[in-house]
């Protein structure tokens, strides 16, 4: 092979890349701009520069409580989930009892079954428990959906955690709880916080199931959006969504740090 | 043994560190473990040594408490422990992979069984100090495990493990991980710290030289039981059988079928007719025409010209030499008899002795009561 068709190919590659790389992000970035438009129509390309949208997000009622209340799910969802998914992922990993694989295969099930489907089942559910439409009902429905991020983050620092380790801390008389506390807890930290982080990103933009458990006096900003969007298009959603976007990104730039400063071993 | 302070210290006992009877542990239907009984004295160094899969390190994970044992007994310092867990057995490890916990410190790594235990803080602080003083590292308190080289880890995971003071200190091939010279130097440092408290002491490898250089007894393990139990000299010159003959040193081994003269015994094949020891003849209960084979080390063999003429009271024969390996302090001859088996000569240079030739015919022979007697298991 000549040189110059190495080079020709090597070009064609990156032009492949780029491509997808802006197939990929152009529909998600496009809204960047847009919200910061001086006209009061949603519009691509904008006119003007103003930061006005973002005042009206942070001043009108139905948007700053629509903060709150997605900042305030997310919160808890991610800190019930780690919770659970850790405990279901030491005993998935540690344990021994008959059904393990079904467990897992259940605990895993959010990721496969369509979430509509879970939305209209939880919706039915709530409805007759009396949750729905509340931050309890919301807050349960989005740890199902995170669980199975803790879980596969957490089952995964304990697989390749030396197992020996905690059989040390045994030896030198450490009890069970005082092993995970002191060793096992601060070696799989790096996946529990990306289980956390996951799931944290999993409620704060979910929009399905938070459509059906929601009510009119208990929006998220998702929902808030999705109603806005069918009435008005006023480019308050654009900084909304923006809002969101860079949220989630640095989250997941978090999360590529604390995967980075995992412990080398 | 040795004064019984430190590991052994401070607690009413009969003198036997460690019990084990009709120790068997089966995974399924295959036994890992398969009938151990074994007592170990307080103070003692005692090496369980066989090849991977023999049931060495199964038997001592049972002692940890790491896995249960199927049948049998294990008693610690006269407490049985078949229902205690391993946090409150009160023995101390040293893992291959040095299992250092990879967030702390080698201090905080050290201190960490005595947190465990509830002492006061400048208790800890003043035995951390001593056993990183043990060791040689009281300048490395401050690094993390990843900061320091394989010898530097095992020492801390050594000082962690004897900090406490436990009542047994069990090591899983320590230094299978570090090179040769590394590996002598820890040998020494080893046997040194554990002479220094005083500590039972029981010591895995499969490594037989490792085994004879540190330890008071060893174990050597078959199939998942003791096929014989002694001092590396018990083993080396009163092998039980030629599992035992092989696995411990070099020999030459010699097959044959026992026959009784009226002059003694011999073992003969294809022509060849040993003399057999009474000695070793008695402690071997072989009966009269069973297949048997003599262990002769090699050190104790000699090899003189095809006219030469052996000393009475030995075993004779001419030999072809076969391969000669030049090891620096010796010299070592493979040769091969007349009858078909091989053997191994050693011989110590600066001597003066007659350097062979492969191809040369010469004649060897050894003492007839350097011959051991075992059973021909190959037969």
């Amino acid at each position: 092979m000549s040189d110059s068709w190495r080079q020709t190919r090597r070009l064609l590659m990156a032009a492949l890349g780029a491509l997808t790389v802006f197939y990929l992000l152009a529909p998600t970035l496009v809204i960047v701009p847009m919200s910061f438009t001086e006209a009061s129509i949603l519009s691509f390309p904008p006119e003007g520069f103003s930061t006005r949208w973002y005042e009206q997000m942070l001043t009108r009622p139905e948007w700053s409580t629509g903060l709150r209340n997605s900042a305030l799910v997310a919160t808890l969802t991610a800190i019930l989930a780690t919770l659970l998914g850790t405990l279901a992922a030491l005993g998935m990993t540690r344990g021994r009892f008959p059904g393990r694989s079904l467990v897992n295969g259940l605990a895993l099930s959010p990721l496969i079954v369509p979430v509509v489907i879970i939305a209209i089942g939880m919706f039915s559910l709530f409805v007759q428990w009396r949750i729905s439409g509340s931050i309890v009902g919301l807050v349960l429905a989005h740890t199902a959906l995170a669980l199975p991020f803790v879980i596969v983050n957490v089952a995964t620092s304990l697989r390749t955690m030396d197992r020996n380790l905690e059989l040390a801390a045994a030896n030198l008389g450490a009890t069970p709880a005082r092993s995970f506390l002191r060793i096992t807890l601060p070696i799989i930290f790096p996946g529990v916080l990306a289980g956390a982080i996951f799931s944290f990103i999993t409620s704060w933009d979910e929009v399905v199931v938070a459509i059906f458990l929601t009510s009119a006096r208990f929006r998220t900003l998702p929902v808030e959006m999705w109603e806005q969007v069918r009435q008005v298009v006023d480019p308050t959603v654009a900084a909304v969504a923006t809002t969101l976007l860079v949220v989630t990104t640095g989250l997941l730039l978090l999360l590529l740090v604390v995967r980075r400063q995992a412990p080398a071993r | 043994m040795t004064s019984a302070k430190g590991a052994s210290g401070g607690r009413p006992s009969d003198g036997r560190a460690l019990v084990l009877r009709d120790l068997v542990k089966r995974f399924g239907d295959v036994p890992a473990v398969d009938g151990v009984d074994l007592e170990v004295r307080d103070g003692e160094f005692l090496t369980l040594l066989g090849p991977s899969g023999s049931g060495k390190t199964t038997t001592l994970r049972m002692i940890a408490g790491f896995m249960t044992q199927t049948s049998g007994t294990i008693e610690i310092g006269g407490t049985d422990m078949t229902r205690i867990p391993p946090y409150r057995r009160d023995v101390g490890m040293v893992f291959q992979n040095y299992a250092l916990f990879p967030h702390m410190t080698a201090g905080q790594n050290v201190a960490f069984p005595l947190e465990m235990r509830r002492l006061a803080r400048p208790e800890i602080n003043r035995r951390v100090g001593e056993a990183l003083a043990l060791v040689r590292l009281e300048s490395l308190a401050g690094r993390y495990p990843r900061q320091l080289s394989g010898g530097q880890q095992q020492r801390i995971a050594l000082a962690r493990a004897v900090v406490f003071s436990p009542r047994l200190l069990l090591m899983d091939e320590p230094l299978g991980a570090l090179d040769k010279k590394l590996r002598e130097a820890l040998q020494l440092e080893i046997v040194r710290v554990s002479r220094e408290l005083g500590a039972t002491v029981i010591y895995v490898t499969h490594d037989q030289e490792e085994a004879l250089v540190m330890s008071d007894r060893i174990a050597i393990f078959k199939n998942g039981r003791i096929e014989q139990l002694g001092s590396g000299e018990d083993l080396y010159d009163r092998p039980v059988s030629m599992f035992v003959a092989d696995f411990i040193g070099e020999s030459s081994i010699l097959r044959g079928r026992l026959e009784r003269a009226a002059d003694g015994a011999y073992l003969s094949r294809n022509g060849s007719r040993w003399r057999v020891d009474e000695a070793t003849l008695a402690r071997a209960a072989l009966a009269d025409g069973t297949a048997g084979a003599l262990v002769v080390r090699p050190e104790r063999m000699r090899i003189g010209g095809p006219d030469e003429k052996p000393p009475a009271g030995s075993n004779a024969v001419e030999a072809t030499v076969s391969a000669v390996l030049y090891l620096g302090s010796d010299r070592k001859y493979e040769l091969a008899l007349p009858d078909g088996e091989r053997a191994v000569v050693r011989q110590q240079l600066g001597g003066g002795e007659r350097e062979w030739q492969r191809g040369d015919r010469v004649t060897l022979w050894w003492p007839v009561e350097s011959g051991v007697l075992v059973a021909d298991a190959s037969a």
